[in-house]
């Protein structure tokens, strides 16, 4: 299963799970990631992180570390 | 701890004591929140903080059918799961737990329309308050161009509460929502919430009994969702660890029933959204490109955006740094102005001569004037930050620059108050208020005054000027043409070089924690409001002028006293003067005895003290320069008296300082500054300019007997090794100790001072807005022990390896 900072700039995935119970993963959680949840990678910063994603009609971007997090299922 | 905006200046209506409601107001950031509330209120807005924390309210009135509502604007929030202190105040006012504050009302949770389940994340949230919810459904005309439609009759009615389209920005449906506002509060109806799966509600309730009702459920909630959360750590003080392990019980039992937190909570609140969102909202079938797209393909592009974000950068920087000058000379200026004026008054005896007109003029005028003197750039960055962030390119910049600032392990919104601080650390200081992450917040803040600020350059400028000049014919001992700004360049390296090291330092020891996470909006751009700009720049040119200014008033006051107590003259004294003016008047040529003679006969018969001869002197001065001025065919001849008056004046102004308070200290603290290369007279300058860092420039004039300089005078100079300051400080010998007679100043002790004053915190101004942003007094007595504990090692490595070298 690949997790969200896998993917390459214009890959779409499904979000599967968002694993742990600290500060980050209830954050991510409230911005909208939840299981079924369908996200766009849209861009990457000069330094190769964060990356901006598209879900929910907005754009949000996060760190690899926390991508890292969010197991995902490609979507063709 | 309320103040008073600018724009209070009207009276607050005073409400009948039983018309009086609240209506808090919430929502995420990003949507307007702020327009909305200004629109509500008007003018009659106060800013406060609540005691202990450094979040700031806002708190307005306004009159919705026929009511007098008090409305708090609340911190803008992605949700009150109460981990950071936005979301704990916002949490504490709504419950009522607010000291001070009266439970709200109504609560009015303003939406974006065109990103409507993300935003309805926090209103589900406040629909578990107990509390009338009505809903401001704002940029309705975003969504309508993204071919969004929604019903919000329907979208109400599922959700139960009232549901108003508005359009903040242009003040559109504000009557509406004043009614629906009016009419919540009468009702008083509370809400329904979205349900969470029966085992947690069983959970919770069982929880709320054993705590005998005690907390409200809301909180209850809270406690159970929150893993390490503030309402857990607040109710383990309170109720004892035994709480903690029943919660973790609860929370293990919830994970084996296929509800584990934190998850169960978005989960059923999504849910619920989209549930309460389907047939209410019509998005269309394939989302159309917006400007925000296309937008985004340049300016979070590697290339382009990176350049854009430079040349952003570099305008700010520059008006700043450059821009400002033209609004800071005129306050100069008139403070100087103001301050030859008043010394004019004294001159001709309309102001009292003595300790109160000297406090006047050199304490407190001159101490109000170097802090005004801050305000343009203050403003300008505010100004240019506002902009930013409210078109939304802010959050591109963080974006942009994260990964850089990660590696000092801060975040990128870091950036621009470090490079705000490169101009001052006063606006750069103010300008952390964007980053939500306390110790990140904090790391910044401590780091800040380490950048090279534009105070720095005076003390740069002199002393490069007068120890590395340029070699040149008249100057064949001098340096290479680049060594001078090398020097300038490595100078300004210090603090990007020392900055990132302490800021990694303290991320590693004292503020240590788990890394924040970085999960930040990209919100669509938008014009920016020129109205909000405009009160963010007031707002903030004000809230630096009314609580820094009365702190570095203080300490200018103080510094001056230091400085000018005790004034008295000994028995001695006066004879050795007396003597001094018998033998000054025997050399002197047979018309200028007559002055001589005047002024021994009236210490005879007044026993005048230094005091009046040195304002005599000044008379003389003066009188001398207007004869001067009246014939410039004498001038040249007159020049010669003139500089042995200033001379005189300036020798008994030097003696004042020699026998002050600060002139003892000066001399008591000279074994701790020697290993710098430094005698008592620059160890004492470098104290008295602990209100800010240039005024060492003034103290040094005055300590080398070249009486008054200002850094200004050394700026404009063409070579600052050339003005009066410069040739002084080179003849200036050490008066005792092993290195009696030597030059105090070589070239190892110019660059040790330099380096002392490129890592020292000699500036009230910072310390005293680092006092105010983090609403204590250690932090700003920790950046000040720090820094000059840096400074003092950086300075003796570069003395004795400077001399070892030499």
């Amino acid at each position: 299963m690949p997790s969200l900072d896998q993917l390459r700039v214009g890959q779409r995935a499904r979000i599967q799970s968002v694993a742990g119970a600290d500060a980050i993963v209830q954050r991510l959680l409230e911005m909208g990631l939840v299981d079924g949840e369908e996200v766009d990678v849209i861009g990457v910063a000069p330094l190769g992180d964060p990356i901006e994603i598209r879900l929910r009609d907005y754009r949000l971007s996060l760190r690899r570390s926390e991508a890292g997090r969010v197991e995902v299922e490609l979507l063709p | 701890m309320t103040v008073p905006t600018p724009f209070a200046s009207d009276p607050i209506r005073q409400p009948a004591a039983d018309a009086h409601l609240t209506a808090a107001l919430v929502g995420n950031p990003n949507t307007g929140k702020t327009t909305l509330f200004n629109a509500l209120s008007g003018l009659n807005q106060r800013v406060g903080n609540y005691p202990g924390v450094t979040v700031e309210t806002k708190k307005g009135r306004m009159i919705c059918g026929g009511q007098v509502f008090d409305l708090i604007d609340l911190p803008g929030t992605y949700s009150l799961a109460a981990r950071s202190p936005d979301e704990m105040v916002a949490v504490d006012v709504i419950l009522g737990h607010q000291k001070g504050e009266s439970r709200p009302d109504v609560v009015v949770a303003i939406v974006d329309a065109s990103n409507l389940d993300r935003n309805l994340y926090l209103t589900t949230q406040a629909l578990e308050l107990g509390v009338p919810v009505v809903i401001a459904l704002n940029m309705v005309d975003v969504a309508k161009s993204q071919g969004v439609r929604i019903d919000h009759k329907q979208l109400g009615e599922r959700l139960g509460v009232t549901v108003v389209p508005i359009q903040a920005n242009k003040a559109r449906g504000l009557d509406k929502l004043r009614e629906a506002i009016a009419a919540a509060a009468r009702t008083g109806q509370p809400p329904k919430a979205p349900p969470f799966p029966e085992a947690f509600e069983h959970e919770a309730e069982s929880l709320y009994q054993t705590l005998s009702g005690e907390v409200p459920l809301f909180l209850v909630r809270r406690l159970i969702l929150d893993v390490g959360g503030y309402t857990e750590n607040r109710l383990v003080e309170r109720w004892g660890p035994g709480i903690a392990e029943r919660v973790h019980a609860i929370r293990s039992r919830l994970a084996a029933a296929g509800c584990g937190v934190p998850a169960v909570e978005a989960k059923a609140r999504y849910a619920w959204i989209r549930e309460a969102t389907t047939g209410a909202v019509q998005r269309p079938a394939t989302r159309s490109l917006t400007w925000t797209d296309r937008l985004d393909r340049v300016l979070t592009h590697r290339v382009w955006g990176t350049l854009v974000f430079l040349v952003i950068m570099f305008l700010v920087f520059e008006a700043i740094f450059t821009g400002a000058r033209y609004l800071m000379d005129p306050i100069s200026a008139g403070k100087d102005f103001l301050a030859d004026s008043l010394r004019d008054l004294v001159g001709r005896g309309y102001l009292p001569t003595g300790p109160l007109s000297d406090l006047l003029i050199d304490g407190i005028l001159e101490g109000v004037g170097n802090v005004v003197v801050f305000l343009p750039q203050i403003m300008i960055l505010f100004g240019f930050i506002a902009v930013l962030e409210d078109c939304g390119y802010m959050a591109r910049a963080a974006f942009l620059m994260d990964k850089l600032m990660s590696r000092c392990g801060l975040s990128g919104k870091s950036f621009i108050p470090m490079l705000s601080s490169v101009a001052c650390a006063v606006p750069g200081i103010m300008a952390t208020r964007v980053i939500e992450n306390r110790r990140d917040r904090l790391a910044t803040i401590l780091v800040a005054p380490l950048m090279s600020c534009s105070a720095r350059l005076p003390v740069y400028v002199l002393l490069i000027g007068a120890f590395l000049p340029i070699r040149s014919e008249q100057n064949p001992g001098g340096f290479a043409w680049y060594v001078p700004g090398l020097v300038m360049f490595c100078l300004y390296s210090i603090g990007l070089v020392v900055a990132p090291l302490v800021a990694l330092l303290l991320k590693r020891t004292l503020l240590r924690g788990e890394t924040p996470p970085f999960v930040m909006e990209m919100p669509l751009y938008k014009m920016p409001s020129l109205r909000t700009i405009l009160r963010r720049m007031f707002d903030s040119g004000w809230a630096f002028l009314r609580r820094a200014g009365t702190l570095i008033l203080a300490s200018m006051v103080l510094v001056w006293a230091l400085l000018y107590f005790p004034r008295g003259e000994s028995d001695e004294q006066r004879q050795a003067y007396l003597a001094q003016l018998q033998q000054n008047r025997d050399t002197a040529p047979e018309e200028e005895k007559v002055r001589y003679d005047e002024r021994i006969a009236a210490i005879g018969r007044d026993g005048l003290t230094f005091d009046v001869h040195f304002n005599q002197l000044q008379r003389d001065l003066d009188d001398l320069n207007d004869q001067a001025k009246a014939d410039p065919a004498k001038a040249d001849e007159l020049k010669e008296r003139i500089d042995a008056l200033e001379a005189e004046s300036n020798r008994v102004h030097g003696e004042w300082n020699r026998q002050s308070i600060l002139g003892w200290t000066g001399r008591t603290l000279e074994p701790v500054v020697y290993p710098l290369g430094w005698d008592w007279r620059i160890g004492m300058a470098a104290v008295a300019s602990f209100p800010a860092r240039e005024v060492i420039v003034g103290t040094l004039g005055i300590i080398y007997d070249e009486g008054k300089v200002k850094s200004d005078d050394i700026l404009s100079a063409s070579n600052a090794g050339d003005t009066r300051l410069g040739r002084a400080l080179k003849n200036a010998r050490w008066e005792s100790g092993p290195r009696q007679g030597k030059p105090v100043f070589t070239i190892p002790t110019a660059l040790s001072l330099m380096v002392f004053f490129a890592l020292c915190c000699q500036c009230a101004s910072t310390l005293t807005v680092i006092r105010r942003e983090t609403n204590s007094w250690w932090w700003p007595l920790f950046t000040f022990t720090y820094m000059t504990g840096l400074a003092y090692v950086g300075a003796l490595v570069v003395y004795q390896v400077g001399s070892w070298i030499v």
